[in-house]
């Protein structure tokens, strides 16, 4: 096995929660309550789960978008949280985000050849008089022409605008991608253009993703590894056949049979869980899934299940599994 | 079995400085008693707005239905009188849309916005309605009715607000429920009980829906019909199990294609080239021609029309003509 290239320890981020005159913090959010997870060279891991669930805090902990409450990442065995703030921007070009709305991700008013071309002159990581020429190589690669390059955000479709994202991403040469639902705003044929993107820049140039997404079919599709989380918590983790083929939490179970499959009049059992998601504020207690599990027990009220090894790359925390 | 509505030839067009976009163009459709009709198509295919036609919102003075009619229970919606069509309206015709949240009064309690259009169109009183409005927010499937008629929209989730219009939209036993994308802003998990009470609703009161969506999967759980829309025309129609299994318009094709399902994955999705045509610089042609790997002369310079090619199932495509010439 290869070493990793970003490994996640014991993440923790609680968001504080205000009330009163005095602005106390009266609790706390667990957004992201101890999540570990590894992502080795040249591979995809998918970070799947519902609104609320602490997916994409999790993205955003990991490059401090979002300063972490505990726990540890490393990229490339350096503790990013322990570097000093001058290595720590030296290492910035090789961990780069994609979002969701790469409208709102690229500013109105700035050519995208600009928009492209500033991080590769802040970092100085191409001579001033090349960069244009690197823009385009990287428009070209993303499956755009060099004529966009004088263009603003607003002449493009979301297609393509997802693209200039990907590409602004791409231009400094980063060897880890998070991508936060980045293909959830896009059409089905313009998705299906998207994915196959990110698969051949994978290909090409040994990408790594952390590919963060509610859409299950994207992620089959997309990923080798894949983690489930439930309101902060990391409820299976395993290899794409291990989760697809014989998912062992009842959540995850769950899940996978409520993605509606484009064939008609299909006979599926169908688990439909009861309820909302709980306020994440104020979580379950125990298992944080047994207020709507349909198997829970007794047990699953009163005691946190272990995030246990089932075999192979297979890890689940369920009492039941 | 005689359509509850029936739209023939729907032009809806907005003009804009630019021009004018023709976002319906000659939309027919029908939907039968009981039946479930499918409107899919990508954004800016002109689903939502055939819906808004029906139900007179689309909005001026931009936007204007030109041409065409829309028919319902025999009744023609586009010559009624306002105060007329405010009757069919939430009367016989409810509509839900995607976003619950902004579809809510946010300084209206829950119970309020219940009770106030069966007090309106069901001429109940207050206290008649209330108990009504309790026996709506369980049927579909919300415990707790009295503590959430308290309740504000902000208290609830999106899944929860989502059932609470659909119980308003069902509260005077509408004969045809329009349904715009209603489960797009939701979790899986939560879409799942959505669609479910849809089904059973429509199965317990007879109801007709007609369901607009982009997603294939919630089409084929839901639909008896499909229309397959896009650039304001429709492209193809049929019912749902011959539309899946034998989708005939290279668009629809695509469609399915490019979509991927849960075990069965693929190394290279098949995807689509190029986009959706700018509707402002659409010329007489197929609309689709310049991303269809089988576009030909005649593509280019005319439209296809809407033909019949077999088993009930309908597409605007040349590469059908003779088929098409053989059903006539």
């Amino acid at each position: 096995m290869s070493e990793a290239l970003l490994e996640v320890r014991h993440l923790k981020k609680y968001f504080p929660i205000k009330a009163g005159v005095l602005n106390r913090t009266v609790g706390h959010v667990k957004a992201v309550d101890d999540i570990s997870l590894t992502i080795r060279p040249g591979e995809t891991f998918g970070l799947v789960g519902e609104s609320g669930s602490g997916k994409s805090t999790v993205g955003k902990t990991i490059v401090r978008l979002t300063e972490k409450t505990e726990g540890e990442v490393r990229f490339k065995g350096k503790d990013l949280y322990h570097l000093p703030s001058e290595e720590l921007r030296k290492l910035r070009p090789e961990l780069q985000l994609i979002f969701q709305d790469p409208y709102s991700s690229l500013n109105p008013r700035v050519r995208i050849g600009d928009a492209i071309g500033e991080a590769l002159l802040d970092h100085g990581l191409v001579p001033k008089e090349e960069i244009r020429e690197r823009v385009q190589e990287v428009l070209a690669s993303c499956g755009l022409s060099a004529y966009h390059i004088d263009r603003l955000p607003h002449e493009f479709s979301g297609g393509q605008r997802q693209r200039i994202g990907i590409a602004r991403a791409l231009a400094l040469n980063p060897d880890l991608i998070i991508a936060d639902e980045p293909v959830s705003a896009l059409d089905v044929s313009i998705q299906a253009q998207i994915i196959n993107l990110f698969r051949n820049l994978q290909e090409t140039r040994n990408l790594s993703y952390l590919f963060i997404s509610h859409d299950l079919s994207v992620v089959e599709h997309l990923c080798n590894r894949i983690g489930v989380m439930y309101l902060g918590s990391m409820m299976e983790t395993g290899t794409r056949d291990e989760l697809f083929l014989t998912p062992l939490h009842p959540y995850t179970k769950a899940l996978l049979s409520a993605v509606p499959v484009p064939i008609p009049k299909l006979k599926r059992e169908r688990i439909v869980l009861r309820g909302d998601i709980p306020n994440p504020a104020n979580p379950p207690s125990g298992c944080k899934f047994h207020t709507r599990c349909p198997l829970a027990v007794e047990r699953c009220r009163l005691e946190v299940p272990e995030f246990r090894h089932m075999g192979g790359e297979h890890y689940v925390a369920c009492h039941l599994a | 079995m005689k359509d509850l509505l029936h739209i023939e030839q729907l032009k809806t067009h907005f003009s804009t400085e630019a021009g004018t976009v023709r976002a319906v163009d000659g939309v027919s459709l029908h939907v039968r008693a009981g039946e479930t009709v499918c409107i899919v198509g990508e954004s800016g295919c002109g689903k939502s707005i055939t819906a808004m036609s029906v139900m007179g919102l689309v909005e001026g003075p931009s936007g204007k239905v030109v041409g065409g009619a829309i028919e319902f229970d025999g009744r023609d919606l586009l010559a009624m009188k306002a105060n007329e069509l405010r009757t069919v309206r939430g009367n016989d015709i409810a509509m839900i849309f995607q976003e619950p949240m902004s579809s809510l009064n946010p300084v209206l309690k829950i119970g309020e916005q219940i009770v106030e259009p069966l007090m309106e169109h069901r001429k109940l009183s207050r206290k008649e309605a209330r108990a009504r409005a309790i026996d709506l927010i369980t049927l579909v499937g919300i415990s707790r009715p009295e503590q959430i008629m308290d309740s504000y929209p902000h208290e609830l989730s999106g899944g929860m607000l989502q059932r609470v219009m659909i119980a308003i939209a069902v509260s005077c036993n509408p004969k045809l429920l329009i349904a715009d994308e209603p489960t797009t802003a939701l979790d899986v998990t939560i879409q799942a009980q959505i669609l479910d009470l849809l089904r059973s609703l429509k199965d317990e009161g007879g109801m007709s829906i007609l369901l607009i969506t982009h997603d294939l999967g919630v089409v084929a759980e839901m639909a008896d019909y499909v229309v397959v829309m896009y650039s304001g025309k429709v492209v193809e129609e049929g019912e749902v199990v011959e539309l899946f299994n034998n989708p005939k318009h290279p668009y629809t094709q695509g469609l399915l294609k490019s979509k991927p399902i849960i075990n069965q994955r693929k190394d290279t999705l098949y995807s689509i080239p190029g986009q959706v045509p700018n509707p402002l610089e659409l010329t007489e042609s197929c609309y689709f021609h310049d991303r269809c790997q089988h576009c030909m002369e005649i593509c280019r310079t005319r439209e296809p029309k809407l033909k019949d090619v077999g088993q009930g199932q309908k597409t605007a495509c040349w590469l059908y003509e003779e088929e098409a010439l053989a059903h006539v």
